[in-house]
C-alpha cells in the first residue's frame, strides 16, 4: 500500500495527492508518468508525474475526476492508501537550451506542464508560459507556474479571469507579436493538443504534444495505448508519452479516447448512486 | 505372462462444454485417487525412462509414478519438486504429448501414460497442505531476479534452496507472470498459481511488485547500490506482435496479451464489480493458432460472444496449441477458419471495427520450419463480419531492461543473447526463459530458470565465501 502524505483540492473536482513511493521518487523525471490502482479490484490508472520530491521521497499527482476510477479515488483523504503504485513509467522530456520554448497548458495539463517547464528553465531556456481553463475556478498552481516560467499568459474560455480566449488564441498573438519560438510544447486535452499542433504547423515551430492514452500495464505489454505517429504504430507507455505533434493522428486518437464510453457510464451509474446500476435509483 | 496395459490413458473428468462454455471455472477436473492410482498402474517402471528425457526440467516421472501407485502422494510430491517448483501448474499447462508423454514406451502401440495428469494430481494432492520447508544454511549471496514468470519462479526456488538471499522484482500488482496475465482461469486457477508462490516465499523468497528494474533502478545499479552479486532475467516476451495491416487500431482490434490481461489480471469478466472494462463484441475473430489463440478464443466465448473464429493461415496439422487445448475449443463451440490469412480491417466513420477482410490460402512448399509454406490464392478475398478481433500471432521481449542495459547483448528480434548456460555478455547477468528463446513453453521457461539458477550458484560459489 502507498500512504497519501497529503490531499489538496486545487479547484471543483481536481484534487492534488501527494503518495509515499521512494524508489519512484528517487528515479522520477518530467515527462514520466505512474500508474496507481485505488484496491483490490481496481482499474490501473495512469497519471502523468506533476511533481515529486527526492528527499520526502513523494510523487505528486494532480487529476480531474472524469470517470468511475478518478472519483473513487477522489474519495481518499491523506492517511488513507492506494493498493498500488508503480514508475516512473515512459521515456522523461527531452529537456536541453533550445532557446526560446513555449509551455502551453490546457485544464489539467498545467500539472504535468508545470515539472518540464521548470527543467526547460533550469536548462536555460527562456520560458513562456501559456494556461488555459474554462473559467476562473479551474484555474490553479498559477503561482508555481510564475515561478517555472520566465514569462506567464493566462487565459480563460469565458473571460472570466484575466482574459477571454483558448490557449491557441494567446499563442498564436504571441507568436504574431514575439516572434517563433524554438520549440511548443503542449498538454491538455486532445482537441486543445491538437488545434495547437495545427497552428504550430502553419508556423513550422517545434512541437511536443503528451498522450494520456488507455492503457492497462503501461509497460509495453498490451498495446491498448497505440499510436499512429508519422504513419507508424507506437505504444505511448514505452514510445512515449511525448511526440511530435505534427506526426500525431490525432483523429485516430480521439476515436481511440472513447472506446469504453459505454462502459464507463454503466460504471458511474452503479458507482453513483449504489443501485449497481440496476436502475433502482431511477437515476 | 506380461500383464495386459490397457490401451487408454483414463480420462479425465471435465464440465460439459455446454456449461463451461458460460463459466469461468476450471474445464479438466482432474483425477481422483482412485483414477491416480489406475493410470498409475499403466506406467511400465522402464529400467531407461525416456520419459524422463523428454521433460525439460527432467523429472524423475517413473519414480514418482511408482509411489503413486503405492498411494505414497506425499512422497510422489518431494520427488517431483527436486526439480519441478510449480507441479500443479506444469501438470494443467505442460505440452505433454510433445513432451515426456511422446517418449513413453507404453505410448509406442497405446495411447501413452498420462504422465501430465498424474503429476497435475500429485500436485494439487500437496498443494494446499503444510510443506516441511528445509532452510539451507545461508551463503550470504544476494540475487536479484526480474520478472516472476516460470522461469522467475523456477530459477528463485533452487537459488532460495541452496540458501542464496532471493529477491524478485515483478513490474504487475500481482506477482505469477503469464501465469497469471496470460492463462486462463478456466485452465488454470489463480489460487494455485499463487499457492505456489506462497510456498516459494515460504522457502524465504521475497517478491517485489509494483518494481520495473530498468525504471527504478538498472542493472549497475542493482549490483553498485543494492548490493546483489548476480542478477538473473526471466521478463519474458511481453511485447505483442501485431500483423501492420490496414485499420489495425480500429476500436475493438486487441492484441491477445491485452485482452487476456484485462480478463485474468484484472478480472473484466466481473465488470462493473471489478472497475477494468472489456469489449467482448458479438462475432470475434482470433488471429493465430497456438495456445495463446485458443485461450483467447475461449474467453471470448465465456465473455459472451455469439460466434468466435480462430483464423489460421496454415491448416489443422500445422497447429501448434497444445492437442487438449484444441479439442477443448472445439467442443465449446470455436470455430476454425484454417487456410485463411487477414489482409485488412474495415471500420465505420466512429472508428469501430465491422469487418475483417482475409483471403484463402494454399499449402506450397516446405518452409525454414519444415512446415508447408501457405500461399495466398489470388481472387479468394472474402470480409468476415467482425466486432472485434483479438491478434495472437506472437510476442517479442520486453525492451524496459535492455534500453537501459547498453552493454548487454540482444539479437536482432531484441532478444537477450545468452549460452546454454543461461550466461549473457554482462558479468554476473544470467537470462533464461522467452526473453531468451521468444515465446515458448512455461515448462521451457522453467528449465531455462534452473539451468540458470545452477550457472549462478556456480558462479557465487567460485568466489568463494561471502565477504562483507
Amino acid at each position: 500500500m502507498y500512504q497519501i502524505i497529503s490531499k489538496e483540492t486545487l479547484a471543483p473536482a481536481i484534487h492534488q495527492y501527494e503518495i509515499l513511493a521512494p524508489k519512484v521518487a528517487k528515479k522520477a523525471k518530467a515527462g514520466q508518468f505512474v500508474i496507481l490502482r485505488v484496491h483490490e479490484n481496481g482499474e490501473r490508472i495512469p497519471l502523468t508525474i506533476a511533481d515529486y520530491n527526492r528527499e520526502a521521497g513523494t510523487i505528486t499527482i494532480v487529476f480531474a475526476e472524469a470517470g468511475y476510477s478518478t472519483k473513487r479515488l477522489a474519495k481518499l483523504n491523506a492517511g488513507d492508501a492506494v493498493q498500488d503504485f508503480v514508475g516512473p513509467l515512459g521515456v522523461p522530456s527531452h529537456v536541453e537550451r533550445f532557446g526560446k520554448v513555449v509551455m502551453v497548458a490546457g485544464g489539467v495539463g498545467v500539472a504535468p506542464v508545470f515539472p518540464i517547464a521548470r527543467d526547460m528553465k533550469a536548462a536555460g531556456n527562456h520560458v513562456v508560459g501559456i494556461m488555459g481553463a474554462r473559467n476562473k475556478e479551474l484555474i490553479f498552481w498559477e503561482e508555481r507556474m510564475k515561478d517555472a516560467c520566465n514569462e506567464l499568459l493566462v487565459t480563460t474560455d469565458d473571460g472570466s479571469y484575466v482574459r477571454k480566449g483558448f490557449v491557441t488564441d494567446v499563442l498564436r498573438e504571441y507568436i504574431e507579436s514575439a516572434g517563433k519560438p524554438d520549440l511548443v510544447m503542449a498538454i491538455g486535452p486532445l482537441p486543445m493538443m491538437r488545434a495547437i499542433a495545427n497552428l504550430t504547423k502553419e508556423y513550422e515551430i517545434k512541437t511536443m504534444v503528451s498522450l494520456n492514452s488507455i492503457m492497462v500495464d503501461g509497460t509495453g505489454m498490451c498495446g491498448a495505448c497505440r499510436v499512429t505517429v508519422g504513419g507508424e504504430t507506437r505504444f505511448v507507455c514505452v514510445d512515449g508519452p511525448e511526440f511530435d505533434g505534427h506526426l500525431v493522428d490525432f483523429e485516430e486518437q480521439l476515436m481511440r479516447s472513447r472506446k469504453y464510453k459505454s462502459e464507463e457510464q454503466h460504471a458511474l451509474n452503479r458507482g453513483g448512486c449504489g443501485c449497481g446500476g440496476g436502475g433502482k435509483c431511477h437515476g | 505372462m506380461a500383464k495386459q496395459i490397457i490401451p487408454k490413458k483414463h480420462p479425465m473428468p471435465h464440465q460439459d462444454p455446454q456449461v463451461r462454455a458460460k463459466n469461468f471455472d476450471e474445464v479438466a477436473l482432474g483425477y481422483t485417487e482412485e483414477l491416480a492410482v489406475a493410470e498409475a498402474e499403466r506406467c511400465l517402471n522402464c529400467k531407461k525412462p525416456f520419459c524422463k528425457q523428454g521433460c525439460p526440467v527432467s523429472v524423475d516421472i517413473p519414480e514418482f509414478i511408482a509411489l503413486v501407485k503405492e498411494r505414497k502422494f506425499d512422497e510422489a510430491a518431494k520427488v517431483i519438486k527436486r526439480t519441478n517448483a510449480l507441479p500443479a501448474v506444469c501438470g494443467r499447462v505442460c505440452p505433454q504429448e510433445h513432451q515426456c508423454e511422446k517418449f513413453c514406451v507404453v505410448g509406442k502401440k497405446n495411447e501413452p501414460v498420462g504422465i501430465g495428469r498424474l503429476e497435475r494430481f500429485v500436485g494439487d494432492y500437496i498443494v494446499n497442505k503444510e510443506e516441511e520447508i528445509e532452510k539451507a544454511e545461508p551463503t550470504g549471496y544476494k540475487v536479484a531476479i526480474v520478472g516472476s514468470g516460470p522461469a522467475g519462479l523456477a530459477c528463485a526456488a533452487d537459488l532460495a534452496r541452496w540458501g542464496h538471499s532471493v529477491t524478485i522484482f515483478e513490474a504487475l500488482h500481482t506477482p505469477g507472470g503469464v501465469l497469471m496475465y496470460g492463462i486462463p482461469e478456466f485452465r488454470l486457477p489463480k489460487r494455485i498459481v499463487q499457492k505456489e508462490i506462497e510456498n516459494l516465499k515460504k522457502m524465504g523468497v521475497e517478491i517485489e511488485t509494483n518494481a520495473i528494474v530498468g525504471q527504478i533502478a538498472s542493472l549497475d545499479e542493482l549490483f553498485e547500490e543494492e548490493g546483489y552479486d548476480a542478477v538473473f532475467l526471466g521478463t519474458g516476451a511481453g511485447t505483442p506482435y501485431f500483423m501492420n495491416l490496414p485499420g489495425e487500431n480500429f476500436n475493438g482490434v486487441y492484441s491477445a496479451n491485452e485482452f487476456l490481461t484485462r480478463s485474468n489480471l484484472m478480472k473484466a469478466y466481473c465488470f462493473p464489480e471489478c472497475d477494468t472494462p472489456i469489449k467482448v463484441g458479438k462475432k470475434v475473430a482470433v488471429l493465430g493458432g497456438g495456445n495463446v489463440a485458443m485461450d483467447a478464443a475461449r474467453t471470448a466465448l465465456r465473455l459472451g460472444a455469439e460466434e468466435v473464429y480462430i483464423v489460421y493461415r496454415r491448416s489443422r496439422a500445422e497447429l501448434p496449441a497444445r492437442l487438449e487445448e484444441i479439442e477443448h475449443a472445439e467442443e465449446e463451440g470455436v470455430k476454425f477458419l484454417f487456410l485463411t490469412n487477414p489482409t485488412r480491417y474495415i471500420g465505420n466513420e466512429e472508428g469501430w471495427l465491422t469487418g475483417l477482410e482475409c483471403i484463402k490460402m494454399e499449402l506450397g512448399e516446405p518452409d525454414a520450419s519444415g512446415r508447408r509454406k501457405p500461399v495466398a490464392i489470388p481472387g479468394s478475398e472474402f470480409v468476415l463480419p467482425v466486432d472485434v478481433t483479438i491478434v495472437a500471432i506472437g510476442q517479442g521481449p520486453n525492451p524496459l531492461i535492455t534500453k537501459t542495459t547498453p552493454d548487454l547483448e540482444t539479437n536482432k528480434r531484441g532478444n537477450i543473447v545468452a549460452d546454454d548456460f543461461g550466461k549473457t555478455s554482462k558479468e554476473g547477468v544470467y537470462a533464461g526463459g522467452d526473453v531468451v528463446t521468444g515465446a515458448a513453453t512455461v515448462i521451457k521457461a522453467m528449465g531455462a530458470g534452473r539451468v540458470a539458477a545452477q550457472s549462478i550458484h556456480d558462479y557465487l560459489m567460485a568466489k568463494g565465501p561471502k565477504k562483507n
